[in-house]
């Protein structure tokens, strides 16, 4: 059996979208682009597809994965996918590329070590950032309480934090740039922004890429060249994403 | 382009499934809008996932945008936690298809499709910035009209329509864009809206109520009439005479979030003459329309294709009794371009038409849920309601589809019937069993899901007359079914709040002095009422009783014969008397044979407006139609087009017993 591995992104409206609905938007996609999926038996045989790690609701995504089970025998002709799934797919959903993966490739879920992020955080100034950025970066824990199963569960927030980075003012606050653990857990922009300060919220959030480790070095599962560097001297997010796109 | 995305934006990180309020659906339209373009906004008054899939707002929204002079866009109610912050941030409800502000449309047009979702009507109203009640509108103000089934008696809403339309609406729409583009051209000048609804109450099958007055004689309806000599006396409805000449939705839309029906959706005819007592749809979309059979096989087959459903529904009022169906359902189900994934679900099954052929056909893929609604649970019980099944047709088609695998089925049934007694309703638990012990010859553990709502009269039905079963008493009928069933592991009884039941039929048969009820009931925060967590009784009995208005009189009182009723200067082309006539056969337990394959028995429909069935087979399909007394022969002039013959018609008519010699 063929898995293809597919790197593609989600910007725009479509951003509000949930994964659940992702899936769906996938599975309608691969019929209309006329690719043959492996099925499932049983009962009620569902396509065999196989999703990296959920993004949230209202985040948007330079770096998503898509692991698609084919039918034995078939090929497929990896340089146009993207053509062939840009009429199939609705608009803000982009395939950028695409590789057939080795057999016995753990699945992403298993692989993925960490994330990086843009996080755009409301209502505060580049300084308060950069001040709360600093204080995270040199402390020893960042101890958080939050629910979990309806009880109360702490955390410490510090080792999942890979990389951080104040970056900028934006229209509605500032941005920081991010590289988030995602093993045994993934941390999300939503919970260290709340850390970061009392009462924070984030504004538009954008994953920008998924990172395995491979021969003890840090690589993205399905490199994308195209992608630009993230170290504009001010992010206005959407501003950025067209320049993501355009290249 | 006036687009409020950019404030919407941030508010929808914060609400509840945020991708209803973002349009991008495959199929969506991004019009561009001009003073010159008469703008429509087509609402349904109630979330995206139950309006989205309406194929009536779907239809008319392709028609609006293929014409040269008019643009059309969507909305939906907004769920309680984005209306709080759309009000709270001074933001109007918006289309989904470019967020432009409800208040920059020339029209706002309602699908009405249930009662309850009247207090919604006015919120999307309040939340567009138009004053909720007509009179209050001046020039400025985008027109609002209404369509859907709940049109044929607008009176509770008259005080908040400007216009309604009664019927099709594929042809309307046109004439409507016609009269606001002339209004719009003409400067749509302060004082001018008196003169737009007064042209629009010229367009045939349009009402505007506030055109007509209304008298009463104490608590009785004395007449309602037209304020001005040349607008009708009588509303007719409009009626498309062939629906191959409306091949719609072209490129139905397919939602990026979950809906209801979910999945492709083709209309395989539009209107019944089965002649259900009950059934309002089955009266006022008479008569039968058929759309030719190679047009549903292309609909389905490039409907699929553009789409990526892996579903399609074939739908009407009874889906069994398209001619030809089991030819579509095969032909989708072995076509080998989908590798036999594509499942075909057809929602409205009567259970005399459901065969192994077709149980077979429709389960091969998938198997989606299936579900028969006997409607009532004894044969005297049926025949009052002119539902003539007998039990051994329902028992036949639940041994046909537990032989071809299904483990649970859904029953549907009414109870508050008139002339019901125990026995009936006791006869609804009866069959369930008998069903689940049929089950047992073929499965370990059968299931059947009975399903009971409590029936509402409707206008334009024989029961229209018929008082309405109590809250107590719909309230003992489903306790003495759970009492009956409580032992019985095979059966699941799912009920319908007879709470909201007595709601529904209190504006049903209400008339313009309901207004003050439901502005009360929606002012006091009464909004998403067919929604259980929000549905509240005492929301609309302190109403009724603030305003001195007797729920009784509305809801629960028989009327006579020489009452007038508040749709009687409606029409569905329905005589009043065949209607009369009907509800005598129905306390006397006579049934009445479909006219599609019998001689006409003249009830208005197809006389009145000059058009006739249009169907491909003049006998019943799918192995005749038991229990009907269709299969007698009966002889006489049979009002039917035939189609030209496709391959359905012409295998129907192989296997025909006798060939009725005198048709056209």
């Amino acid at each position: 059996m063929t898995t293809v591995r597919i790197r593609f992104s989600k910007t725009g409206k479509v951003r509000f979208t949930s994964h659940r609905d992702v899936a769906r938007i996938w599975e309608r996609a691969l019929r209309r682009a006329e690719i043959e999926v492996a099925y499932s038996e049983g009962f009620s045989p569902h396509p065999k597809l196989h999703f990296g790690l959920a993004l949230s609701t209202s985040y948007e995504s330079l770096g998503e994965y898509l692991d698609i089970d084919l039918v034995d025998g078939v090929h497929l002709d990896l340089d146009t996918l993207p053509e062939r799934f840009a009429p199939a797919l609705p608009v803000g959903f982009e395939v950028q590329t695409a590789a057939v993966l080795e057999p016995g490739t753990e699945s992403l879920q298993a692989l993925v070590t960490s994330c990086s992020w843009w996080v755009e955080v409301a209502d505060v100034t580049l300084d308060q950032l950069s001040d709360a950025v600093d204080r995270a970066l040199a402390a020893d824990e960042i101890v958080v309480t939050r629910q979990r199963k309806g009880r109360d569960v702490t955390d410490d927030l510090r080792p999942y934090l890979i990389g951080l980075r104040a970056a900028g003012p934006t229209e509605r606050g500032a941005w920081f740039e991010a590289e988030l653990g995602t093993q045994p857990r993934s941390l999300r922009p939503a919970e260290l922004v709340a850390a970061l300060g009392d009462g924070w919220t984030e504004g538009r959030v954008c994953r920008t890429h998924q990172w395995i480790v491979h021969d003890n070095a840090r690589r993205e599962p399905l490199p994308w060249a195209d992608l630009p560097e993230p170290l504009l001297p001010a992010w206005s997010p959407s501003g950025l994403l067209a320049e993501a796109r355009a290249s | 382009m006036s687009s409020l995305w950019p404030q919407l934006e941030p508010l929808l990180a914060r609400v509840s499934k945020p991708a209803r309020y973002i349009g991008c659906e495959d199929g969506a339209q991004a019009p561009s809008h001009d003073p010159a373009l008469v703008g429509w906004l087509l609402a349904y008054p109630d979330t995206y996932e139950i309006g989205l899939p309406n194929q009536g707002l779907q239809i008319l929204y392709e028609i609006l945008n293929e014409r040269p002079d008019a643009v059309a866009e969507r909305t939906y109610a907004p769920w309680a936690d984005l209306e709080e912050l759309l009000r709270r941030h001074h933001l109007p409800l918006f289309s989904v298809d470019t967020h432009r502000p409800a208040p920059e449309f020339d029209l706002m047009a309602f699908n009405l499709s249930a009662e309850l979702t009247y207090t919604n009507v006015l919120n999307c109203l309040d939340l567009a910035g138009i004053p909720v009640r007509a009179e209050h509108r001046s020039a400025e103000h985008p027109l609002v009209g209404a369509g859907g089934h709940c049109t044929y008696n607008p009176e509770p809403l008259a005080d908040f329509l400007d216009f309604v339309v009664l019927g099709d609406g594929e042809e309307a729409v046109g004439d409507i864009t016609e009269v606001v583009r002339d209004w719009k051209a003409s400067g749509r000048t302060p004082g001018s809206r008196e003169g737009v609804l007064h042209a629009l109450a010229r367009v045939p099958g349009v009402y505007v109520p506030s055109m007509y007055d209304v008298e009463y004689d104490g608590a009785d309806l004395r007449g309602i009439t037209p304020r001005y000599a040349d607008v009708p006396e009588l509303i007719e409805k409009r009626t498309i005479a062939d629906l191959a000449d409306w091949p719609y939705p072209r490129n139905q839309l397919v939602p990026l979030t979950e809906v209801v029906h979910d999945r492709l959706n083709v209309e395989v005819f539009r209107g019944c003459t089965r002649g259900c007592r009950f059934c309002q749809a089955g009266m006022i979309t008479r008569p039968v329309r058929e759309r030719p059979f190679e047009q549903v096989r292309s609909m389905v087959a490039d409907g699929l294709k553009r789409t990526g459903y892996d579903e399609v529904a074939l739908t009407s009022l009874s889906t069994a009794d398209f001619s030809g169906i089991q030819d579509v359902v095969s032909g989708v189900v072995q076509d080998p371009t989908n590798g036999g994934r594509i499942s075909v679900s057809l929602p409205s099954l009567r259970v005399d038409a459901f065969t192994v052929g077709i149980a077979g056909s429709i389960g091969k893929a998938r198997r989606t849920g299936l579900t028969f609604a006997p409607e009532a649970g004894t044969w005297r019980m049926r025949q009052v309601i002119n539902k003539l099944i007998r039990e051994e047709d329902l028992y036949g088609a639940v041994r046909s589809a537990y032989s071809e695998g299904w483990r649970r089925m859904k029953l549907y049934f009414l109870t508050g019937l008139p002339s019901e007694t125990d026995v009936d309703t006791l006869g609804i638990a009866e069959l369930a069993r008998n069903c689940v012990e049929i089950g047992k010859e073929y499965h370990g553990k059968p299931s059947i899901t009975v399903s009971v709502g409590g029936f509402v009269p409707k206008p334009f039905t024989p029961f229209q007359w018929f008082g309405q079963n109590t809250e107590v008493e719909l309230r003992r009928k489903v306790d003495l079914l759970r009492t009956d069933l409580r032992h019985d592991r095979g059966v699941q009884l799912k009920w319908h709040d007879p709470a909201a039941t007595v709601a529904e039929g209190l504006m049903s048969r209400g008339d313009r002095r309901l207004g003050v009820v439901i502005e009360d009931v929606w002012r006091h925060g009464g909004v998403f009422q067919e929604w259980s967590e929000f549905f509240d009784l005492k929301l609309w009995t302190d109403a009724l009783e603030r305003h001195g208005i007797s729920l009784d009189w509305y809801t629960y009182r028989h009327r006579t014969e020489d009452e007038v009723l508040p749709w009687d200067h409606l029409s569905a082309g329905l005589h009043k008397d065949f209607l009369w006539e009907e509800w005598r056969n129905a306390l006397a337990e006579v049934g009445l044979p479909d006219c599609r394959w019998t001689p006409c028995y003249d009830c208005g429909a197809c006389t009145g407006y000059g058009i006739e069935h249009v169907v491909a087979s003049a006998v019943a399909p799918a192995g005749g139609s038991q229990g009907t007394a269709q299969d007698l022969d009966t002889g006489g002039a049979v009002p039917v087009t035939l189609l030209p013959r496709g391959p359905a018609a012409a295998a129907v008519a192989s296997s025909r017993p006798t060939a009725p010699g005198d048709l056209s």
